[in-house]
């Protein structure tokens, strides 16, 4: 048995409800969580107002509607699941250590921003700053796993420190900027200025990318540990075609301002 | 008690508790995989002189490995937690690493394990960059044909070394082929190795020696050239060739098969007598009675 919360009617601004995870509900009554507070723009009111609330608290916690204008679904969140039956607002995640969030839709801007662990799906596009740390924070993702099977927006994995993300499709502008460590994965093309900043990590595009001029290239190679990687993404529904398997890969070493032992790999351009 | 013309004599096996692992070498090729797990699993015969004993358990084909590739699954064991570490750093540096294309990974989920990659990434000196996927972290170590990926931590569990059968035959070439057969039919199991060259040892051991400084010397009770002078043979008259087969397994029943099935293999006219080493039962921490084998049991 699993709680539900279908939406009953849309917000007209953000509401922010990181009460919204397993273990935060976990043992309340049903009329004590239609009564938990949260805020709806600048004022506290009752998540009642606008969830209709079924079911009983488990380790399952599934939400209907277009949420896209639920904020911190699933902040925090340290095991469990969340099946979200929409689109999901921003701050998706928001520094969750375990557990895992499937959204069949899209999600917002700062999907899973500093998270630690665990895992969150997104079947549609998400929004800017994927896995990144928040302003003013040097650190972002730290762990765990972000799945976009569509198209994600600038600064993905801005501040990665370690985990990984894959995106199915394109995105945008400044992938990896300032990555300490980690593997960003991008099937679709990519923005410009891949990888800006990094200082370790990880960024594979399956698609050609502008490299920026502090981005050496050191050879061209089948790096062993892509399968893993590759027959992982499979499992998980990303389009990973045989090619990606076999083709060989350049390696492209920066950034160069910073320590130079980041990487970009691209498939080699067949002559 | 006999199989077929071979009696299967009322004894024991003595086999001691020891410390194991199964490594999967990937690489390109399955000769690339094989000629690492080759190298891997050289001088590793006994625990006496070489430390560790080890053997190739089977190859895998790429839908059995992590990466995808042609593979070679290896077992190595060795007395104690410690000496296991240090004999899997030392022979997957200095025999899988070195080998062109391969990888290495932990073939053992466990809730004991001991660093390897995190030993072995020094070697990139600077340049390794490690890789965590699913709570599995590698380490990706820069070689001259490109990386070298090693698991961080490989499983490791108690295991049971030093199960054996002595083949017993009239002549030479009865006893070799008894054991060529015996050996065949036991690789064709899981979880065990058999670390002698070809899977056989024809120098089998006693404890100690009339030399002090040696632990093990020849086990004259089965050497036909000594039944006439011997203290004490073990052997009868008709006996003219003895051959050892020394099994090591991820567990006790997985021996236990294993010496079933070689003794069935190995029974045929010639092969006079199936026995068994042992220390009286003083040594080794289990006793693995070989007409318990014979009447089908294979239970601990």
């Amino acid at each position: 048995m699993s709680l539900r919360l279908t939406l009953r009617s849309s917000p007209d601004v953000p509401m922010e409800a990181d009460c919204l995870s397993p273990q935060r509900l976990a043992g309340m009554s049903l009329q004590t969580i239609e009564r938990l507070p949260v805020f709806y723009g600048n004022r506290q009111t009752a998540l009642a107002d606008f969830f209709a609330v079924t079911g009983q608290t488990g380790d399952v916690l599934q939400l209907e509607g277009d949420l896209s204008r639920i904020k911190h679904i699933g902040a925090g969140m340290t095991g469990g699941e969340i099946r979200i039956e929409g689109n999901a607002g921003a701050h998706l995640g928001a520094e969750m250590a375990g557990g895992t969030i499937v959204v069949s839709g899209n999600a917002g801007d700062w999907v899973g921003p500093e998270m630690r662990g665990g895992r969150i799906i997104v079947r549609g596009n998400a929004g800017h700053m994927a896995g990144s740390a928040y302003r003013g924070s040097s650190i972002g993702m730290h762990g765990g796993e972000i799945i976009i099977h569509g198209n994600a927006q600038n600064e993905v994995g801005h501040g990665m420190r370690s985990g990984l993300i894959a995106i199915g499709g394109n995105c945008g502008d400044f992938p990896g900027v300032n990555m300490l460590a980690g593997t960003v994965t991008i099937f679709g093309a990519a923005g410009i200025r891949a990888g800006a900043g990094m200082k370790r990590g990880t960024i594979v595009g399956m698609q050609p990318m502008e490299m920026l001029p502090t981005f050496s290239l050191s050879c061209t190679y089948h790096p062993p540990f892509l399968p893993l990687y590759l027959h992982h993404l499979r499992k998980l529904g990303l389009p990973v075609a045989e090619s990606h398997f076999t083709t060989a890969y350049q390696r492209w070493c920066g950034d160069a301002v910073e320590l130079n032992r980041g990487e970009i790999l691209l498939p080699a351009p067949t002559s | 008690m006999q199989i077929g013309t071979t009696q299967i004599e009322d004894t024991f096996a003595e086999a001691f508790a020891m410390w194991g692992t199964r490594v999967l070498v990937t690489a390109s090729s399955a000769e690339w995989a094989l000629a690492a797990a080759q190298s891997m699993t050289g001088f590793a015969t006994s625990v006496i002189g070489c430390k560790c004993e080890a053997g190739i358990e089977r190859e895998l084909g790429p839908a059995e490995t992590p990466d995808g590739r042609p593979g070679t699954s290896v077992l190595l064991f060795a007395m104690d937690k410690a000496s296991l570490a240090k004999r899997l750093v030392e022979r997957i540096g200095q025999c899988v690493m070195t080998c062109p294309t391969t990888a290495c990974f932990s073939g053992l989920n466990s809730e004991h394990g001991v660093s390897v990659g995190g030993k072995l990434r020094y070697f990139g000196d600077g340049y390794q960059i490690s890789k965590k996927l699913a709570d599995q972290r590698m380490w990706r170590i820069p070689v001259m044909d490109g990386e070298f990926l090693v698991q961080d931590r490989f499983g490791i569990q108690p295991a049971v070394g030093g199960g054996n059968l002595i083949l017993c035959g009239v002549n030479n070439t009865v006893t070799v082929a008894a054991a060529a057969a015996a050996v065949s039919a036991m690789r064709s199991l899981a979880d065990v190795a058999l670390p002698f060259p070809g899977g056989v040892v024809r120098s089998g051991s006693k404890v100690g020696s009339r030399y002090k400084s040696l632990p093990a010397s020849t086990n004259d009770a089965f050497c036909p050239t000594l039944k006439a002078v011997a203290a004490k043979s073990s052997i009868g008259a008709d006996i003219n060739c003895v051959l050892e087969i020394v099994i090591d397994g991820l567990t006790e029943a997985a021996v236990r098969s294993a010496m079933r099935v070689g003794m069935s293999a190995a029974a045929r006219p010639g092969l006079a007598t199936i026995s068994a080493g042992n220390y009286g039962g003083n040594l080794g921490q289990y006793q693995i009675r070989l007409h318990s084998l014979v009447d089908g049991g294979v239970a601990p």
